[in-house]
């Protein structure tokens, strides 16, 4: 979070002093980044939005901490966590809400099942959507590539130093577990799986290989940035169906579709505060998201700069979550 | 990585040359002859046993070993929440950290016009401070550092760097001396506490970090535990060095003057200790630097957090300035501390360049002074004209009033609180985070376009021509066989304890079920290590023997050295692809610059006498480089690998987010996946057992075959 | 050079409560299990075959010797003979393996770690061949070290420093640190760091062999300057036998950690114990050391002689060659009761004279 970059215009600073004097009463550690307590409003008080470090997150938490900034005077900020320790944060009382949850039914079931001390607070409207995908100029060049049954005909293009004579498949950003080497065993693909790493990963072997036109293929999902700027094509592997990953080891379908939705912390979910609402009724679109992220990731606009500016865009989905 | 673990043999206390007993058993003539033999055994037995019992765990599977540790932390979990000890110890002691530095905070970075000291009074309180510590020259670094972070957007993160950085040194020094101390007495302390200090070093921090996170909450205290666990060892291991060290014959005189122990340490030791001490402070300086990006992570205040969030969304020039900002802050602490320490040595009794090749020749072999560029005038500096104690006192005392009155004034007005933004002003403006890392993704962008084809046919030869066969042999046959090759190699070429050694890290590989994934990761290390050496003798010898080469070359190291490897992840990937190969070349980009000083240490300290011996024969320039002057630094050559080797192995982390896989990736995994926490903890014992095992060979080796 | 003949005319008292330092039967082992090994055969082994058989080194080998009060006591041989070792087996800097130490009758290896350093700090005190000096004190704080170690106020420690500094030479220097100065002015600041306590007995452990030989030169003749104005009890630790002959009362030499022989330095030079010793000696000026005891001859006749004063035994034969050449026949030698033990001619100064000129070989000389 490069919350050293955000500067608030001098003059309005200088309006700020007054009124941060007397809210804070001297004591308080008040942190840089423009969180200025505007007058008005409910009484807020403190925002604990984690921040998980992919660049869809940090779209939602900074839209949702914009709007509980300017619209109820809450005084924001952003911890910048991973998501099982955002989870623990929220057990702990030192984080109030985590803004976008893909799954994890391992910590729902320890922290929302089992402590309760974590509340599911509704979903964000955005579709989760995991699978394989292909750079655009793939799938112009052979249309028949997005059926996974052509896979086979295409592996030796997808050779690379890493795949040992087979199709490489790029895998592996680290937080999601998947079915890929299964995948690829019960398909029958001449395929190997090979672990990229990271996000960053990922993104920069699309960038290389639409620009070079080299062959690629690997695991991405959507919401993501990175759709505002490369419309990647998915595979369609055989279709999911209730119950098909049921075993790990036998899957031969496609991942299910998450709903992506919201958690708080239920010491703060009782606490009244008028941000509680926000975060419920905060919800938009796969479309929303990605335009907010590209604004930050490719325009190079602080979060919070993208966020005023979706903001002041669509003043009726704001006030939707207001209302 | 920073320092390497513990001293091979250890001497006989206390013995004088004529009692000392001769013992040392030569290597065998033989032994080459007999690792060809166990060579050839070895490929015998993977082209025939090929793809048997190797042990190979699928990615998403874990193990009993796996799922328990999986179940402690999930108990230790329900612990931690009122337990007396997690909860109430623990719990303690990260509040009272969370609001030091908070108070810190409030005082020195946060920007609140109207109560607290603003960048102008953070600025001159600092530069006074340095020109008393320090002096001019420091004074000045230190203002010009502090006011590129301003300009670049980066004050409050960066000083919140400095206030993390300082905090957990300050800690490290309570904790670590007496630690040192204690263990420099005791021999018994000393191999009770190595290897705690090992695994401390060599266990990646992303395979404990959540655990820890949960003790101390995300925050400012969990970046301090996580700084402290990493910055400590190299203070405990060069204290207890540089007290050993201390001349036989001094300490020996004092004993017959009969002092007690307190009078030996405070009188004797300590004192003459000191030079070294300060060089353990700056090694824990570094090594806790390096930790900002990990502390991000957790929260932690810092310079990490623009670095992590630009990774995010690919920015490699928001990431490289971030990254530059801890670069200059490390050059900044490392030259202002040396200088200091210099200062307060007695006139006559001024020791210059720290790194010099006489320091790492020690048994704990300490890291390495930071930029020597940036180390060496510390004691130039003043000419004859000293000031008197009474006029020294005068002129600081006079200089201390404008600095208070610029402090009383940042705290009344806003553009002196918080640090202007010049980014319209023509020339300074360019300075600022915005076009500065414009430019730089632009350079980056030429570069890879540039050179991706050359580097991509560059990485497919290594692969495939290296890389693939020896991960093949290593790694694709039944564990035993490397089991026994790895024990014949270490006996071979160290003798038994090694060998012991070994046997005990190969057990632990086992026992955490990724024996498949360690050889993977193995593999790569001795990649890496290989072409480590390459650069850092061709680079070092160039060094050794020009001093300009030497001046150019050595800011280009110490910046890779302290530059957050996250900054040149992207560009890496860019060029090799999500390949093990680009997680060599992390790891060779972070391990060349260490190794490489070291090399030209060794060729620079090469008797002159021998030189001008071997030119009165008249050799060539070759020859002089091949038959006198790399045989001469043979010594620093095993020091550079085996170093090479362990920071190499402290990148493998980095290494499984671009494409490394195996033991790498499984950590991180852990780190991200609450379910493969005890597979990524595990994997984090693997490494430690691996370094060890690595360093202990190499250790034992070097005694033989080093003098 | 001859005041240290009226000093070696003393005889030394053997009886051990009257000593200065007595050691009886001291013994170091280095091993792991040097302990266990004392008593066995196993010691008689020669250090090859100890080495060999159990990874023991010995350093001392049953050593005795008594140093009376006053007296100089060298300690002789070559490196790796164990010299060093015993000289820090006496102080307990190293612990011995077996065998008692008594200093002025005290039993130090009876002694607890308390009790041995309070004769560390007041009875014993040593001089080491690199100085072993402090870095970061100044000259005189180096010096005082010893009087501020145990206990004494800074005032009259400053002026006990003072005076060593003034009775070493070294004023002018009190404000250096050690590294300003030379090798020679650092080892007297040794000199004076070890004579500010006021201990019974000094040790040295070859203190002037990093030096120059002209810096040695003066620093020997400064022990001998400071043997005379302290008179304290010197045990003298070197590899150099000129140093050793000039400077000792008595010698020991010191072979394999075992002692080869004790004696005066005429006695050493006169009757070597064996070929090492003789080898050893071969160089020396004899004219310098040896007396006419070790020339003369029985008289031929009762009478032979009675023409020209008499000389003591114990003169050296370079001081006595005069009155002997210029007499017209064979001088009588007496020995400190005045009664005739020999005669001497001119033939038997001669033969020692001469051969030295000749710089012969040893083994074909004279004695």
């Amino acid at each position: 979070m490069p919350r050293g970059t955000t500067r608030l215009p001098l003059i309005a600073g200088l309006a700020a002093v007054a009124l941060g004097l007397a809210a804070c009463g001297g004591g308080n550690i008040e942190q840089s980044g423009g969180s200025d307590t505007a007058a008005g409003g409910k009484d807020c008080g403190d925002l604990r939005i984690a921040v998980n470090p992919w660049t869809g997150y940090v779209s939602n938490a900074h839209v949702i901490g914009y709007v509980a900034k300017t619209k109820l005077g809450c005084n924001v900020t952003y911890p910048d966590v991973k998501e099982e320790v955002g989870w623990q944060g929220m057990a702990s009382g030192s984080i109030d809400t985590i803004v976008e949850n893909w799954g994890h039914a391992d910590l729902t079931k320890k922290y929302i099942t089992e402590q309760k001390t974590v509340q599911d607070a509704g979903l964000t409207g955005n579709q989760g959507i995991i699978g394989w995908y292909v750079p655009p100029w793939m799938a112009e060049k052979y249309p028949d590539i997005t059926n996974w049954e052509n896979l086979n005909k295409y592996a030796d293009m997808f050779k690379t130093s890493e795949s040992g004579g087979k199709g490489q498949l790029l895998d592996g950003d680290p937080s999601y577990v998947t079915n890929d080497e299964a995948l690829v065993a019960n398909l029958k693909l001449d395929y190997k799986v090979v672990t990229g790493g990271s996000e960053a990963a990922l993104i920069t072997s699309f960038r290389q290989a639409e620009k070079n036109k080299t062959p690629l293929l690997a695991y991405f999902y959507d919401p993501q940035w990175f759709f505002s700027e490369m419309k990647l094509v998915k595979v369609d592997l055989p279709k999911y169906t209730d119950g098909c990953d049921a075993d790990a080891k036998k899957v031969a379908c496609d991942y299910p579709p998450y709903a992506l939705n919201k958690l708080i912390a239920t010491k703060f979910a009782e606490s009244g505060s008028p941000a509680v609402d926000l975060i419920k009724k905060f919800q938009w679109t796969n479309d929303d998201q990605n335009a907010v992220s590209e604004m930050i990731a490719n325009q190079n606009m602080t979060p919070d700069d993208a966020a005023k500016k979706w903001v002041e865009a669509n003043p009726d989905k704001v006030a939707a979550w207001l209302g | 990585m920073t320092t390497t673990l513990e001293p091979a043999p250890a001497p006989a206390p206390r013995a004088t040359k004529e009692e000392q007993p001769h013992t040392v058993v030569m290597p065998s003539r033989h032994t080459g002859r007999k690792l060809l033999v166990v060579l050839v055994l070895w490929l015998v037995a993977w082209a025939t046993l090929r793809g048997k019992q190797t042990l190979a765990l699928a990615n998403a599977d874990t193990t009993g070993l796996h799922e328990w540790l999986n179940e402690v932390r999930d108990r230790v979990q329900l612990l931690g929440q009122d337990n007396w000890f997690f909860h109430g110890v623990l719990g303690s002691i990260a509040s009272v950290l969370d609001s030091f530095v908070g108070f810190l905070q409030s005082h020195l970075s946060s920007v609140t016009p109207g109560a607290y000291l603003g960048w102008l009074g953070v600025l001159a309180l600092a530069a006074w401070v340095t020109y008393t510590l320090a002096g001019l020259r420091s004074t000045l670094l230190v203002t010009a550092v502090l006011l590129f972070l301003g300009v670049a957007g980066l004050w409050t993160d960066g000083v919140d760097t400095l206030i993390i950085t300082v905090v957990s040194v300050l800690i490290c020094i309570v904790i670590g001396l007496p630690l040192g101390i204690a263990m420099s007495r005791s021999h018994r302390t000393s191999a009770l506490m190595t290897p705690v200090l090992d695994v401390m070093q060599t266990m990646p921090s992303f395979a404990y970090l959540t655990p820890i996170a949960l003790f101390f909450g995300i925050g400012p205290a969990c970046a301090i535990v996580l700084t402290l666990i990493y910055a400590l060892p190299p203070l405990v291991r060069i204290t207890e060095h540089g007290l050993r060290s201390v001349a036989a014959n001094t300490v020996e005189a004092g004993r017959s003057l009969g002092v007690t122990k307190g009078q030996l340490l405070r009188q004797v030791q300590l004192p003459m200790a000191k030079r070294t001490i300060v060089v353990g402070i700056n090694q824990s300086t570094m090594a806790a630097l390096s930790m900002a990006t990990i502390a991000a992570l957790v929260n932690g205040p810092g310079l990490g957090k623009p670095v992590v969030a630009a990774l995010q969304s690919l920015n490699v020039g928001a990431a490289s300035v971030a990254g530059l900002g801890i670069v200059l802050i490390a050059i900044m602490l490392d030259r202002t501390t040396t200088a200091a320490s210099e200062r307060s040595a007695p006139a006559g009794q001024r020791v210059t360049a720290v790194s010099s090749p006489g320091f790492f020749r020690g048994p704990t072999v300490v890291m390495e002074k930071l930029p020597r560029w940036a180390t060496e005038e510390g004691g130039h500096g003043e000419p004859a004209k000293r000031l008197t104690p009474g006029g020294r006192r005068l002129v600081l005392g006079l200089l201390l009033v404008p600095a208070l009155v610029a402090a009383y004034y940042s705290t009344l007005y806003l553009q002196l609180s918080q640090f202007p933004d010049v980014s319209a002003v023509p020339l300074l403006g360019e300075l600022t985070s915005g076009p500065l890392s414009t430019h730089i993704n632009d350079l980056t962008t030429a570069v890879v376009d540039a050179l991706s084809g050359l580097t991509n046919g560059f990485k497919d030869l290594v692969t495939l021509g290296m890389l693939n066969p020896l991960q093949s042999v290593m790694s694709d046959l039944p564990w035993w066989v490397m089991a026994l090759v790895l024990l014949a190699v270490a006996y071979l070429l160290g003798g038994w304890r090694p060998t012991v050694v070994t046997a005990v890290c190969e057990a632990v590989i086992l026992g955490t079920g990724l024996w498949y994934d360690a050889m993977v990761t193995l593999t790569m290390t001795i990649v890496a290590t290989l072409l480590v050496m390459l650069i850092a003798v061709v680079l070092g010898v160039a060094m050794g023997r020009g001093r300009r080469t030497d001046t150019v070359i050595r800011p280009f190291l110490d910046g890779f050295q302290t530059i957050p490897a996250f900054v040149y992840l992207v560009p890496a990937l860019a060029l090799f692809a999500a390949t093990r190969f680009t997680a060599i070349m992390a790891a060779v980009a972070y391990a060349v610059p260490i190794a490489t000083k070291l090399v030209a240490d060794g060729v620079r300290g090469v008797s002159p006498t021998s030189v001008e011996a071997a030119r009165s024969t008249g050799i060539t320039r070759w020859q002089m480089i091949s038959k006198v002057q790399l045989p001469m630094a043979r010594e620093a050559l095993v020091l550079a690998t085996n170093q090479g080797l362990l920071y190499v192995l402290s990148m493998v982390v980095i290494g499984g987010m671009v494409g490394g896989g195996s033991l790498g990736y499984l950590i991180v995994q852990g780190f991200v996946q609450g379910q493969l926490f005890g597979k990524g903890l595990a994997a984090g014992i693997a490494i430690t057992a691996l370094g060890i095992m690595l360093d202990r060979i190499a250790r034992y080796a070097a005694a033989r075959y080093g003098r | 050079m001859t005041d240290l003949a009226v000093d070696r005319a003393r005889t030394p008292q053997s009886e051990a409560s009257s000593s200065a330092l007595s050691v009886r039967g001291l013994w170091k082992v280095f091993g792991p299990n040097a302990e266990k090994l004392v008593g066995t055969p196993d010691l008689e082994l020669s250090r090859q075959e100890l080495q060999a058989k159990s990874g023991h080194v010995i350093g001392v080998r049953d050593v005795s010797f008594d140093v009376a009060p006053g007296e100089v006591f060298v300690v002789m041989g070559l490196s790796g003979s164990g010299k060093s070792t015993l000289v820090r087996l006496v102080t307990r800097l190293i612990e011995p393996t077996a065998g008692t130490v008594l200093l002025g009758g005290d039993d130090l290896t009876a002694m607890g770690e308390e009790q041995l350093r309070e004769i560390r700090r007041r009875k014993v005190s040593m001089v080491f061949q690199h100085f072993g000096l402090l870095p970061h004190r100044k000259v005189i704080d180096n010096i005082a070290f010893g009087l501020e170690v145990r206990g004494e106020d800074k005032g009259p420690r400053r002026h006990r420093a003072q005076e060593m500094v003034d009775l070493v030479g070294l004023s002018g220097y009190e404000q250096n640190y050690p590294d300003q100065l030379s090798g020679g002015m650092q080892q007297r600041v040794g000199l004076a760091r070890a004579l500010a306590g006021d201990p019974a007995v000094l040790m040295f452990d070859e203190p002037f062999s990093a030096l120059d030989p002209l810096i040695r030169r003066d620093m020997q003749k400064e022990v001998i300057r400071l043997h005379h104005e302290v008179g304290k009890t010197m045990v003298f630790i070197t590899h150099d036998l000129d140093e050793a002959l000039k400077l000792g009362d008595r010698i020991l030499i010191m072979r394999d950690g075992a002692i080869v022989q004790v004696g005066a330095p005429d006695e050493i030079i006169g009757a070597p114990a064996d070929e090492y010793v003789r080898d050893f000696t071969a160089e020396v000026p004899k004219s310098h050391v040896l007396t006419l005891k070790w020339v003369m001859r029985e008289p031929g006749s009762a009478d032979e002689g009675a023409g020209a004063p008499a000389l003591p035994d114990t003169t050296v034969v370079r001081e006595a060659a005069r009155a002997v050449l210029a007499a017209d026949g064979p001088v009588r030698v007496v020995d400190s009761s005045g009664t005739v033990v020999g005669v001497v001619d001119d033939e038997d100064i001669l033969r020692v004279v001469v051969v030295e000129q000749h710089g012969d070989r040893p083994g074909s000389g004279a004695s």
